[in-house]
């Protein structure tokens, strides 16, 4: 199994909007190496002709009426705002994706 | 231009009018103060689960079977993961390789027989809450102060309608559309209005030579929530792409944006790249298996569609008309009026026309119609028609002057008076009979009968 | 020791704390401080909580919550800095059972972040002790529950379990803890590391204990989809024997590599009391169970977890970091709101499902789990419960696998294959080595807690292991 280089890794960072420090990108860039070695060992298997387990349980349909319930007062959806503006959620505004 | 072909599919998303979210039971309500309808669910609170609508489920299928799809035996729902402020959970519920609506088609009719447009799947999602970019010129994301979120919008049930890239032209495109919101709209699982923001549509253009196999780099514009701005849309990458590929230049799969104002498409600023999704099952939910019984019953539901009645009706008015009286929605109206005595295509005229009456007044409306008023008191009818009930008799009084005896003099008069136009008339040209039949209407103050002024006129010119 | 002298909250169980407050010997306020005593005593040396809540009143039992259970009004962090300041405005339906039964909540203990561990170390806020030696490590991620009962800080608590979880703590600590069915007990309020492995689970000090709490908390909840009614209700056990129980030993759990001579003993010598009390003991094979079932977990959990992870983004609550831009924020944020072992699962986790690396990976991954559920499957054809210890080693000292994530998640190893299947596992204690509690996995069909009550049970009564540690008496 190939190893993740430096720009790999930066890109998987970025999709999990993680912001590594260069220490971090040393130190963790070797343990997930490690890691996806140790776990790449599934692909030991041919497994071809199994199927895959989602759910450990098999159980199907199950959903709700659609019956409205209370929602939050307004003041408890933002109790734990970091920042707010009137009854809105702040944040701040975005350059670059 | 005319050995490149257009090809274009439409990804449509469409609320659901489910009276609760998608994944809570949170009411939906249009226009509620901000972050006045949520719940931990909704905001995504750590610990918080989703609980599919059951009704939601339904109305998928139930479109689904409209639009002749596989309903899926074993349907599953999915993460698609990325990161929005406006995606509280960081992933959006959707689905991905098991769809509950499989591969079906829709049917479009045209003056040239059917085309049929395949449809690749008809799936269940969540829709997201809605951002507002705050300071800043534009109102726009880029050059913003700061953003303000509101999670009332966040989990409204969406059901995406992917089209197969079998549209050839901005106009079929749209009337594809039209039929297709036409038909959600009536089955009564959405309202599917572009303006309010219940209906979107994503366009993806492409171009390749008549006759090449295979698909060129496709442009996604995405939604677009005009009917008009779509067609323009369609058009302005069809023309941008035959250019490019003309020139030579190498085309990327890409996200656009559609200027009106310049009508142009430009490559939409913040994508990169595209986003890797990740998509994987959805633990935290159990597979759809919908019961056949559920499904037949769905099925029961479906009544004649608007494709289907415009065929239907093209055979008696012609295609033109027939999609015209079924897309303004005035057929229920020309059925009232053939109900009640009218002729079928002077009904099926009427409604087109004049359609803006009450449903309520169609039964006095074809005792008028029927009777021989006048045309200025024909017109009074409708007017009032269109506001609230009307009385017949208010009407039936003033019947149209039909009266022989007394319109032969007028007629005279009129004939003396356009020796012109009889002599065009004898030469052979019959449409000027339109222009005297006017004078006659304006001599007798619009109370003749058109049809009687009709007839003598010919007699007269003919004698 | 202050506080009252008829309360000895190293020793009391929930039933017999019930006994004593339907006799009226003690009061539900006397009963409360008695605990609130006891961490003011023995807490700051062995750090099992991370709030400590006022007496309610009335006369509910006290339990301790572990903090990845959402209580309302009551901090809530999952042992995470991203988490700090953030005060649930809803209660788990956990804890709203909980206090149905009239039940009071002592505090909430300390886990390793985001229940990613198996020693509490990755806690942001410390971690915790094992009440047998302080220098070593309490187990992971529920250490702080299991340290709280076994040191008498709480009469019995909540756990939650991924791949081990409740058990192996309670293993290191030498108390008593269920992994429940997976499905059967409901997870909405809990937060989510791997959705399709967590459940809350009971741990307490004795097998009754311990069946009784699962009795309050199991049962399908509308809120979580993935729940299920239980197909018999939950009894309390009292068996005398295990006659004519079939138990198998599973070659691959029980010799598998890493296993300390000492906990191999202890397991035997409890092994052959089952086999004294009547039950038919066999040897079995878990042919790829063990071998792969930690390559498994460490490729599905981290993938669910890179996704349930995703909303910790400062937008909503919890920590934020300064930032100009949005992108900034969330990324500052994650960083420093996350610790390393979240990090690194994310970071295993989001290359698992992306594209080019699901079909090998998670895809793969889905399939093993498939495989390990049939293996499971078809030894229950033959046995009714399985057996094994429950962690290779007893506590080992804290800093000593730090370094070395895969050291640390080896502790896993004999816990992990049975989580993948959904079943439930209980451990028991079964004896010393070394001076430290070993302790013992039975493991079941899906809905089979009862014949582990059963086993548990009997086994209890008959090796007679003291709970209280040995320098706390």
């Amino acid at each position: 199994m190939a190893e993740v280089d430096r720009e790999q890794l930066l890109k998987v960072a970025h999709l999990a909007r993680l912001e590594l420090r260069e220490d971090e990108v040393e130190r963790l860039g070797q343990q997930l190496n490690d890691i996806l070695a140790a776990v790449s060992k599934v692909s030991e298997l041919d497994l071809a002709d199994v199927p895959a387990t989602s759910h450990p349980l098999e159980v199907v349909n199950v959903w709700d009426e659609d019956e409205p319930r209370d929602c939050l007062p307004v003041d408890e959806a933002l109790a734990n705002a970091p920042e707010r503006e009137g009854s809105f959620f702040k944040v701040p505004p975005g350059g670059a994706q | 231009m005319s050995d490149w072909e257009l090809v274009c599919g439409l990804e449509v998303h469409c609320h659901l009018k489910t009276r609760t979210k998608m994944f809570c039971r949170c009411a939906l309500e249009y226009g509620a103060g901000e972050n006045t309808h949520t719940c931990p669910v909704c905001l995504a609170h750590p610990g918080a689960l989703p609980v599919p609508n059951g009704r939601a489920i339904e109305m998928t299928i139930l479109l689904g079977l409209a639009l002749d799809c596989e309903i899926a035996e074993h349907a599953v729902f999915a993460r698609k993961n990325y990161f929005y402020p406006d995606l509280p959970k960081g992933y959006q519920i959707s689905q991905y390789e098991n769809p509950l609506g499989g591969p079906g088609k829709f049917a479009v009719p045209t003056a040239d027989g059917d085309r049929e447009i395949g449809i690749v799947r008809a799936h269940l999602e969540e829709d997201a809450a809605k951002t507002v970019h705050a300071g800043g010129a534009t109102g726009r994301s880029v050059g913003a102060d700061y953003s303000l979120v509101d999670f009332n919008r966040g989990g409204t049930p969406l059901l995406e309608i992917v089209s197969a890239p079998d549209l050839r032209s901005a106009d079929e495109a749209m009337w594809f559309l039209r039929l297709l919101r036409q038909t959600i709209a009536e089955l009564g699982v959405s309202d599917a209005e572009m303006e309010k923001g219940t209906l979107r549509a994503d366009v993806n253009v492409s171009v390749r030579r008549r006759g090449e196999e295979g698909y060129r780099p496709r442009w996604e514009i995405k939604n677009m929530n005009s009917f008009t701005f779509i067609g323009r849309a369609i058009e302005a990458a069809f023309r941008q792409q035959v250019e490019a590929h003309e020139a030579g230049e190498e085309l990327v799969q890409s996200t656009y944006d559609y200027d009106p104002d310049t009508d142009r498409l430009t490559v939409h600023r913040s994508k990169e790249e595209a986003d890797d999704y990740r998509y994987f099952p959805e633990p935290d939910l159990v597979p759809v298996e919908p019961p056949a019984e559920l499904v037949e019953r769905l099925r029961g539901q479906i009544l004649e569609r608007p494709a289907d009645r415009i065929r239907r009706l093209a055979d008696q008015l012609g295609f033109a008309a027939a999609a015209e009286l079924v897309t303004t929605g005035n057929e229920p109206k020309a059925e009232a009026l053939a109900a009640e005595g009218v002729e079928w295509m002077a009904a099926a005229a009427i409604a087109m026309n004049r359609g803006d009456f009450l449903l309520e007044n169609a039964a006095a409306l074809a005792k008028v119609v029927q009777a021989n008023v006048t045309r200025e008191a024909l017109d009074e009818a409708f007017s009032a028609a269109a506001d609230g009930a009307i009385d017949a008799d208010t009407y039936l009084a003033q019947t149209a002057l039909g009266d022989e005896s007394e319109l032969a003099p007028i007629i005279d008069a009129v004939l003396a008076a356009n020796p012109e136009q009889v002599e065009t008339y004898r030469g052979g040209k019959e449409g000027v009979l339109g222009f005297l039949v006017g004078q006659v209407m304006r001599e007798t103050g619009g109370k003749a009968d058109p049809k009687v002024v009709n007839r003598l006129l010919v007699e007269r010119l003919r004698s | 020791m202050t506080g009252n002298a008829t309360i000895d909250t190293l020793r009391l169980t929930a039933e017999g704390a019930k006994d004593m407050l339907e006799r009226k010997e003690i009061s539900g306020a006397e009963l409360f401080a008695a605990y609130a005593d006891a961490i003011g005593e023995r807490d700051d040396e062995l750090h099992c909580y991370l709030h400590t809540c006022d007496d309610p009143g009335g006369d509910g039992l006290p339990i301790a919550v572990k903090d990845v259970i959402g209580t309302k009004g009551i901090p809530t962090t999952a042992g995470s800095k991203i988490l700090e300041g953030y005060v649930p405005v809803y209660d788990a339906t956990v804890v709203e059972r909980l206090k149905s039964h009239g039940l009071r909540i002592l505090g909430k203990t300390n886990t390793d972040e985001f229940a990613m561990g198996s020693s509490t170390e990755n806690s942001a806020f410390g971690p915790s002790h094992n009440p047998w030696d302080p220098s070593r490590v309490p187990g992971g991620s529920g250490g702080g529950s299991a340290a709280a009962v076994s040191a008498g800080l709480a009469p019995w608590a909540l756990g939650s379990d991924t791949g081990g979880s409740i058990k192996q703590p309670s293993a290191l600590c030498g108390n008593v803890g269920l992994r429940p069915t997976y499905g059967t007990v409901s997870r909405y309020g809990v937060v989510a590391f791997a959705s399709s492995l967590d459940q809350v689970g009971p741990v307490a000090k004795n097998v009754r204990d311990c069946a009784y709490l699962y009795s309050i908390l199991a049962g399908r909840d509308p809120r979580d989809s993935t729940t299920v009614e239980l197909p018999q209700p939950v009894e309390l056990p009292s068996a005398e024997d295990v006659k004519g129980l079939r138990i198998g030993v599973p070659k691959e759990l029980n010799e598998a590599e890493g296993i300390e001579p000492g906990v191999a003993a202890a397991v035997r010598a409890a092994i052959g009391k089952l086999e004294e009390l009547g039950a038919e003991v066999g040897e079995c094979s878990l042919p790829l169970s063990v071998e792969y079932g930690m390559p498994c977990y460490y490729l599905i959990a981290p993938a669910e977890a890179s996704s349930n992870l995703a909303r910790y983004d400062g937008v909503r609550y919890g920590f934020r970091a300064e930032a100009e831009e949005r992108l900034e924020m969330y990324e500052r944020t994650r960083d420093e709101g996350f610790g390393d072992e979240p990090k690194r699962r994310i970071m295993v986790g989001t290359y698992a499902l992306s594209a080019g690396y699901y079909d090998a990976f998670y895809g793969q991954a889905q399939k093993v789990r498939t495989v390990i559920k049939r293996e499971h499957d078809a030894l229950f054809e033959t046995f009714d419960a399985l057996v094994s210890p429950t962690s290779p080693t007893v506590a080992f000292a804290l800093g000593a696998r730090t370094a070395d994530p895969i050291a640390m998640y080896l502790s896993d190893l004999l816990t992990i294959p049975s989580c993948m299947a959904g079943l439930p596992g209980l451990n028991i204690p079964c004896g010393l080595s070394e001076g430290l509690p070993v302790g013992l996995q039975l493991v079941g069909p899906q809905f089979g807690e009862a014949v582990l009550f059963r086993i548990g049970h009997v086994l209890e009564q008959a090796l007679g292991f003291d709970v209280v540690p040995e320098r706390l008496r």
